[in-house]
């Protein structure tokens, strides 16, 4: 399973991609092998204010329920409406087409590299 | 703790790219790619599932169907030879120890199948109550692997490679016979909703029946299945599961299942009185079928309440996105008068009160 280097993430299983001020956000592949087939997929409303490390929005497969964790703090500027219309996009692509939201981000989050990332999961 | 025993197949799992869990003590596999695929190809083609972990209990002897009716809620005497039967160990009070499946292999001897995480309950229970009676209690679990097939394609599958005719082969039917060259038990059951087999055999041999049924299953679309879609399977079926609709303060009265225990037995069974009134008094709480009208799942420990008065009427037992139905179900208990088909219900989602209809079980019948 290869993360990809250009992303930051959390100890949480999301990824953050930052340009500016400006952040798209997911849930790493790890995250979706352990979900299995996410079916539904709840997330936090355009303009609404999260607070990094707060559970924001939920993802439910067949086996289990798992809250969505803010990456950081900040301001919701758009979600993926394709997910909410198709959560399988998620498994297949979590990295790409199936991003979750891009926020505002304020302040600096406090996130992994991709190889700090990937020791993580490998313990 | 110990760590995980792997099953017979569990080399052939990993090749196949298998994610794993603890199950019971053993190391089984939980999905091989997505776990809706494998619950679709089991609605509608086949699906090959390790049941490895599963208990096998020999009960032989003059008096081992006797004996096996003073132990279990049913009148294992009275399966005829070759036959299957549901059944349950109750304990004194009327609580479920275990759901089983008992096949009468011989005029003398029986084979109880009993769930992998109580296997190391019943078998004792077992040799206990058979005291006094001409019979033999061994748990035989260690010698007999076990691989099912299931779904519409798996009468076609298994026909192309055993020398039992299969067509006559009945429903919670067994016969020892071959698969693959294999000297196997063929029985026709399953825990899916799907026509299908579970085939016994030794798991020195278990490797070889499961790459046959593959060869042959493959061009039908015959899919690895894990425990994952087994769970969903059953669900939609309106099966009960050990540790979730079944338990020991649960007697067969509430789980719906009055029907598999019989008081017209000569030397009586344990849990008898309790369960005579229970059958009396009727149930505490009733098991019932939910569906959600959002798309958040009800899941089990979730409370249900009325929604007229806000009480709690029961609880969710299991509960899972129906891939079949493509609706959130669950199964769940609640107050016997508030358990009729079409009751509105609330569930408590994670704080969150969620609309739900109760509704017939099984959600799924195969056509």
């Amino acid at each position: 399973m290869s993360n990809p280097s250009h992303l930051s993430y959390t100890a949480e299983h999301e990824w953050i991609e930052t340009r500016g001020d400006v952040a798209r956000v997911g849930v790493t592949a790890f995250a979706t092998e352990a979900l299995g087939d996410i079916v539904f997929v709840e997330l936090p409303e355009v303009g609404s204010k999260i607070t990094g490390g707060e559970s924001c929005g939920e993802l439910e497969s067949t086996k289990s329920v798992s809250d969505l964790f803010a990456p950081a703090d900040g301001e919701i500027l758009e979600i993926n409406s394709a997910v909410v219309e198709d959560p399988a996009l998620i498994n297949s692509d979590p990295f790409g087409a199936g991003w979750l939201f891009e926020m505002r981000v304020s302040g600096a989050p406090d996130l992994l590299d991709a190889a700090a990332y990937d020791a993580l999961i490998e313990e | 703790m110990t760590s995980p025993v792997p099953t017979p197949l569990h080399a052939i799992h990993q090749a196949l790219g298998a994610s794993f869990t603890d199950f019971a003590g053993w190391s089984m596999p939980v999905r091989y790619g997505s776990e809706t695929a494998e619950h679709n190809a089991v609605r509608t083609t086949a699906g090959l599932f390790d049941l490895s972990h599963m208990g096998e209990i020999e009960v032989t002897g003059r008096e081992a169907g006797r004996a096996l009716d003073r132990a279990l809620v049913g009148r294992p005497s009275k399966i005829g030879l070759g036959r299957a039967r549901y059944s349950m160990i109750c304990a004194e009070d009327g609580g479920i120890i275990d759901d089983l499946v008992v096949y009468r292999l011989e005029e003398e001897r029986y084979l109880v199948v009993a769930n992998a995480s109580n296997v190391h309950v019943v078998a004792p229970a077992l040799v206990e109550r058979a005291e006094g009676y001409d019979a033999v209690v061994r748990d035989a679990s260690a010698e007999w692997a076990l691989i099912a097939v299931q779904g519409p394609a798996s009468p076609a599958i298994v026909a192309a490679l055993t020398d039992l005719d299969v067509p006559s082969l009945k429903y919670y039917a067994i016969d020892a016979g071959t698969v693959a060259g294999v000297d196997v038990l063929l029985a026709r059951t399953g825990y899916t909703g799907e026509d299908g087999f579970e085939i016994y055999c030794e798991p020195s041999s278990a490797a070889a029946v499961w790459e046959a049924i593959t060869e042959a299953g493959t061009p039908h679309g015959l899919q690895p299945a894990g425990l994952a879609c087994r769970d969903t399977l059953r669900l939609e079926a309106g099966m009960p599961l050990y540790g979730h609709e079944l338990n020991r303060d649960t007697t067969p009265f509430e789980a719906g299942l009055g029907r598999v225990v019989s008081f017209e037995k000569l030397d009586g069974f344990v849990g008898d009185a309790a369960l005579a009134t229970r059958r009396e008094e009727g149930p505490r709480s009733v098991l019932v079928g939910l569906v959600a009208a959002g798309r958040r799942s009800p899941r089990a420990g979730y409370a249900i309440a009325d929604p007229a008065t806000g009480d709690e009427i029961g609880t969710v037992t299991s509960g899972s996105p129906s891939p079949t139905l493509g609706r959130p179900i669950a199964m769940a208990y609640v107050r016997p008068d508030l358990a009729a088909v079409g009751t509105k219900v609330h569930v408590d989602v994670r704080g969150s009160r969620e609309d739900a209809e109760i509704v017939d079980l099984p959600f799924y019948s195969k056509k």
